[in-house]
């Protein structure tokens, strides 16, 4: 049973030590998700506080730059790990052979199968949930960051990004994905940050009731602030 | 057969320090020269391997288990007895002594005894330092207490789980010693022979369970830690693989069993619930001490327990033993159940059972109260009979639960094979007829850590320096191997038609009547005539399927019946040899008017000893004289 | 007297292929235990001059960690127990008649026999650090040093592990995580293990993996599979205990 180059982590990890950067990485993203859906926000007030917000951001110069760098390497950083975490789980757990897929093929309910008892749905799907998210994130800086489409604005070089979030998202299909994906990573969220704080050992006796709900609320904030912007420019509440 | 207990000289307190300044040392620089094997990984043989593997010696450990881990020590439930005396209620090593000589009524060896009273200290700090997390008080320090009728509490427990504690302990410190590379351990491996040259252990034989492989392993010397043999009732509460097989091979070759009548039954199990019935459940003895037993005053009282009277209840140890009451020894308490329900008084199904009742205390001390006392208890109860016990009164039955006799040793721990040394319940020498509560757990731990490393190092340096291990090419090893192979393949090819377990069970039933509770002359007999027939029945026409060479559990349960088959009529010799009853044997001919057991001190206070000669032969009875120097010969009385 | 229809995995060897074998197991009583039932099954397979079906087992009152199947999906069966205390009533009392029965299955407990499984990799992680090095001999007095109750107590809930392995069998991932951490638990919990706790969690853990067997992602599943009901509390403590011997002073 001895391991082999590709059922190891990568950089000679243990797998607890790359769960904890796991958690670690995705306690990052967390802070950024909410610090994004706060900038986010302003697009409910009534001036023209998002685009100055943004203005701000992109007047940053290299220290944009770094953060972008920083950002992208949490990035990649969590979902490496998680690929390999994932890939090595499923090398323990043992893939079917042949004669086994073909007695699951007649109807047999359990052969190497696996009944759950307690794991919430949002735990069993992480790696699905993570999936569309990474997708959704590559779709999202296509569309708003990178993409070369954005209505100018007036004498300037800089875009109206309040018009452009309300542009995007008067497209039923363009909200529509945005919604699956908040809520994709809601759910990602809700298990996750509770699943980062046992990883990292906080949850103790004193810990533990505040641990469970705090996935929940993260969820349920972040969730339901992405979620508000597609639907409220949708039923014409922000224009 | 030379029967020399080599017990040292001196006073009694003086024995063990004087016997260790006297024994021979193995240089360290020497001692990984010495290869050393041990049978079993339980209390007994995993504190052997450890401690063994920690002096340097070269140590291979073989259990049948998949892991060191399961021995059935594990099983222990109830404590571990020592003479701290933390408590300050006035115990002492000579006390323990004396309770453990008194409770094994006069039949073990003092010398022995006041040695492991006395290791019985060293033991507990040993294990605290291990980490095994026994129970503690308050403030921080061991809780202790009183168990199976003591009138000290001297017993540190771990909730109810005290084997298994002590076992994981024991497990680890082997695991320690595996990993350093000392000791070598040989999982689901079975001993099947011991090779014996010129009288002295050369190695054993053993069958890979998992490949069938017969390899020989040679040794300087080999060490049984095999325990008990219960499972010669079919029904006990000891494990399904629990057997006889390493001590009555041995035995075969020339190792003398001590002592074999001696059976402990358990008054406090649960009974029977019909013929599908594989094993017994102890339930911890503490549950007399709120518990009332009784039956119904009339034969055949068919109704609800609650619906029976109080004055048409017979609570009967309460009225044969009014000043121990439900608190009464093993012993009696489980031959008073047996008496109630030989006359169809026994309740349940079957008619073999009786009430524990704790109505009364519930009623006194409230349900929150008996929870916290026994809950862990009643929820077994529960889940194994489908029974509340907090409505419902309990049903008992006594079972085997443990066996005194054993393999002859002496004081070193020695058989009467050179180099073959027996330790834990495998061996007969500390509990004589009867064995208290809480000294399993201390004898085999006694034996293991403390006794055996000390003695067989006087042993090996013994030796000489010009000793060579025979090897395994030997004409003793070959010879050994053949027999071996030879009887796996007979069992293959029989090809008849009964299994395996159907003979277990018949021989169990033979047994449990003429050889249980309560024995007498003609029940004896008749067991030894019965015994060979079935033997016969069983070689013509026992069926065991499958082949030799893979993991084949019919092939490893019928080596082990083979041998109860055997063994079974030499319990029963030797129970209708002793004339007398004490502790774990009672005969039915020999008790007092008022049916408590009686002891014949003229002629029978020694150890049989019994010697194998031919398969067809009557086996010849030895005997080791007990002398009682230290503590007088008194008659137990609890009354 | 109820009747069941089983199927039950048969494998006559490590690297043979597998299959489901139906039975119908006739007689049975409430009162028979699971593996009471399978005995019966063996005893007709034998009279029938087949092999019986390989299964662990020994001390059958839930101690041991012998017994190890998988039934109806789930790793020792519909209750917190081991098989070997999972009695037939409980099929009887939810009208359950149709029972399959799988070995404990895992990359790192490879298959042996029918539903014996070789879990020596437990044994492997032990022996890489769980224990204290103390050799037999001169131990101070037990009572020198206190311990708190509710240390004590903790630690004892986390050695009442008994290393069935059904916390692997139940896991996704099949991660060894709480078995692992209940020793590293039990012994971070008392003076006794103090000195090695750096080395323990590290080396236990890396042995763990080596083993082949999964990371922990917190489903909870090895906690309700356990017949014990070890605490997942263990796997945030093993936690600790890896970060402290990481970035913690050493002493």
């Amino acid at each position: 049973m001895s391991s082999n180059s590709s059922n190891s982590v990568p950089c000679g990890m243990t797998t607890v030590g790359a769960k904890m950067l796991v958690a670690l990485t995705g306690m990052a993203l967390i802070l950024f998700v909410i610090a994004h859906m706060l900038g986010n926000l302003q697009v409910f007030l009534p001036g023209d506080e998002l685009n100055q917000y943004a203005h701000k951001l992109k007047s940053m110069g290299p220290l944009l730059w770094v953060a972008r760098i920083g950002l992208l390497s949490v990035f990649v950083c969590h979902v490496g790990l998680t690929i390999a975490l994932t890939r090595r789980n499923a090398k323990a757990r043992g893939a079917l052979s042949s004669n086994e897929i073909q007695i699951r093929a007649t109807g047999e309910r359990y052969v190497n199968g696996y009944s759950y008892e307690t794991a919430t749905t949002a735990s069993r799907f992480m790696i699905h949930t993570g999936i569309v998210i990474f997708l959704f994130v590559i779709y999202h800086l296509l569309h708003f960051t990178i993409s070369p489409d954005h209505p100018p604005v007036a004498g300037d070089e800089l875009i109206d990004v309040k018009a452009m979030v309300i542009e995007g998202f008067s497209h039923s299909i363009v909200a529509g994905v945005y919604i699956i994906a908040q809520l994709a990573l809601a759910a990602h969220i809700y298990h996750g940050a509770a699943s980062a704080l046992q990883t990292l050992g906080l949850r103790t006796d004193s810990t533990k009731p505040g641990v469970s709900k705090a996935g929940i609320l993260l969820a349920a904030i972040i969730g339901i602030g992405n979620i508000s912007i597609p639907i409220c420019v949708l039923t014409d509440i922000i224009s | 057969m030379k029967l020399d207990a080599k017990i040292p000289e001196g006073p009694i307190q003086d024995k063990w320090a004087n016997h260790k300044m006297a024994m021979k040392l193995v240089n360290p620089a020497n001692k990984r020269k010495y290869k050393v094997i041990i049978i079993g990984s339980g209390l007994a043989g995993a504190s052997a391997a450890a401690t063994m593997g920690e002096l340097g010696y070269n140590v291979d450990c073989f259990c049948f288990q998949d892991s060191p881990r399961r021995a059935h020590s594990i099983a222990a439930q109830g404590g571990i007895n020592a003479a701290k005396n933390y408590p300050g209620d006035g115990d002492s090593i000579y006390r323990l002594f004396y309770d453990t000589v008194k409770g094994g009524d006069f039949r073990s060896r003092e010398a022995n005894v006041y040695r492991l009273a006395e290791i019985s200290n060293q033991i507990i700090d040993h294990c605290v330092a291990q980490g095994v997390p026994f129970a503690r008080e308050y403030g921080g320090l061991l809780a202790n207490r009183s168990f199976g009728g003591a009138q000290v509490s001297r017993t540190f427990y771990a909730r109810g789980q005290t084997g298994q504690q002590l076992l994981i302990g024991a497990y680890q410190a082997l695991s320690r010693q595996i990993a350093a590379g000392t000791v070598q351990m040989h999982t689901r491996s079975e001993m099947l022979d011991v090779v014996v040259d010129d009288n002295t252990a050369k190695g054993v034989i053993v069958r890979n369970l998992v490949t069938g492989q017969i390899e020989s392993h040679a040794a300087d010397a080999v060490v049984l830690a095999t325990g008990g043999y219960g499972n010669v009732f079919y029904l006990s509460t000891n494990a399904m693989g629990c057997n006889v097989t390493a001590a009555y091979r041995a035995y075969k070759k020339g190792a003398g069993f001590a002592n074999p009548c001696y059976t402990q039954i358990h008054p406090t199990c649960i009974p029977v619930s019909g013929e599908h019935q594989s094993k017994l459940t102890l339930m911890s003895e503490s549950l007399r001490n709120d518990g009332r037993v009784w039956v119904p005053k009339e034969l055949g009282d068919k109704r609800k327990p609650d619906e029976i009277p109080e004055n048409e209840r017979d609570y009967y140890l309460e009225r044969k033993y009014p000043s121990f009451g439900n608190l009464a020894p093993r012993d009696i308490a489980s031959r008073s159940a047996k008496e109630v329900c030989d006359e169809g008084r026994g309740v349940g199904n079957t008619g073999l059972g009786v009430y524990l009742d704790f109505r009364d205390a519930i009623s006194r001390l409230g349900e929150d109260t008996i929870s916290a006392r026994y809950g862990n208890l009643f929820d077994m109860y529960e889940r194994i009979t489908a029974e509340n016990p907090y409505q419902n009164p309990m049903r008992i039955y006594p079972a085997v639960h443990y066996t005194m006799g054993g393999l002859w040793v002496d004081y070193n721990l020695m058989s009467t094979i050179q180099g073959l040394y027996v330790i834990g319940e495998a061996n007969f020498s500390d509990h004589g007829a009867n064995r208290l509560g809480a000294s399993a757990l201390m004898q085999g731990l006694a034996d293991g850590y403390f006794v055996l490393p000390q003695t067989i190092a006087d042993y090996l340096a013994s030796l000489g320096s010009d000793h060579q291990r025979t090897p395994i090419e030997d004409q003793a090893f070959v010879d050994a191997e053949e027999a071996v192979k030879s009887q796996v393949n007979t069992l293959l090819n029989i090809n008849g038609r009964r299994t395996v377990d159907s003979f277990h069970k018949e021989l169990g039933r033979i047994m449990w009547e003429n050889c249980g509770m309560s024995r007498t002359k003609s029940g004896l007999e008749t067991a030894i005539e019965e015994i060979p027939r079935l033997r016969q029945e069983f070689w013509n026409d026992v069926k065991v399927n499958g082949t030799a060479d893979n993991l084949n559990m019919s092939l490893e349960k019928a080596g082990r019946v083979a041998d109860f088959l055997e063994f079974g009529e030499l319990m029963c010799r030797d129970a209708l040899a002793r004339e007398e009853s004490a502790g774990g044997h009672f005969r039915a001919e020999h008790q007092t008017s008022e049916g408590e057991a009686l002891r014949n001190d003229d002629d029978f206070c020694h150890a049989a000893v019994w010697e194998y000669t031919a398969d067809d032969e009557a086996p010849v009875r030895h005997r080791e004289e007990l002398d009682f120097e230290n503590i007088k010969l008194a008659t137990r009385s609890y009354k | 007297m109820a009747t069941y229809k089983v199927k039950i995995w048969r494998q006559s060897g490590p690297n043979a292929n597998g299959h489901m074998e139906r039975h119908i197991v006739k007689g049975i009583d409430g009162d028979m235990s699971f593996l009471e039932m399978l005995d019966h099954l063996n005893e007709d397979l034998e009279e029938q001059g087949k092999e019986p079906v390989a299964f662990d087992h020994d001390c059958r009152e839930g101690i041991c960690g012998a017994c190890s199947l998988v039934i109806n999906g789930q790793a020792h069966g519909p209750e917190t127990t081991t098989t070997c205390q999972l009695h037939m009533r409980s099929f009887e009392e939810h009208n359950v008649s149709e029972i399959d029965i799988e070995p404990f299955r895992a990359t790192a407990f490879p298959i042996i026999k029918d539903c014996v499984v070789d879990r020596s990799g437990f044994d492997r992680v032990i022996q890489s650090g769980g224990f204290v090095s103390v050799n037999t001999g001169n131990a101070p007095d037990a009572n020198a040093n206190a311990i708190p109750k509710p240390e004590a107590d903790t630690a004892f809930d986390a050695a009442a592990c008994i290393g069935c392995g059904a916390c692997v069998a139940a896991c996704k991932n099949a991660s060894a995580m709480l078995f692992v951490s209940a020793k590293v638990s039990h012994l971070a919990h008392l003076p006794q293990g103090d000195a090695e706790r750096r080395e323990r969690v590290h080396s236990m853990v890396n042995t763990m993996d080596k083993e082949g067997f999964g990371s922990c992602t917190n489903y909870g599943e090895c906690e309700a599979a356990c017949p014990k009901s070890i605490s997942t509390d263990n796997i945030a403590t093993l936690n600790r205990e890896f970060i402290r011997s990481k970035v913690g002073p050493t002493t």
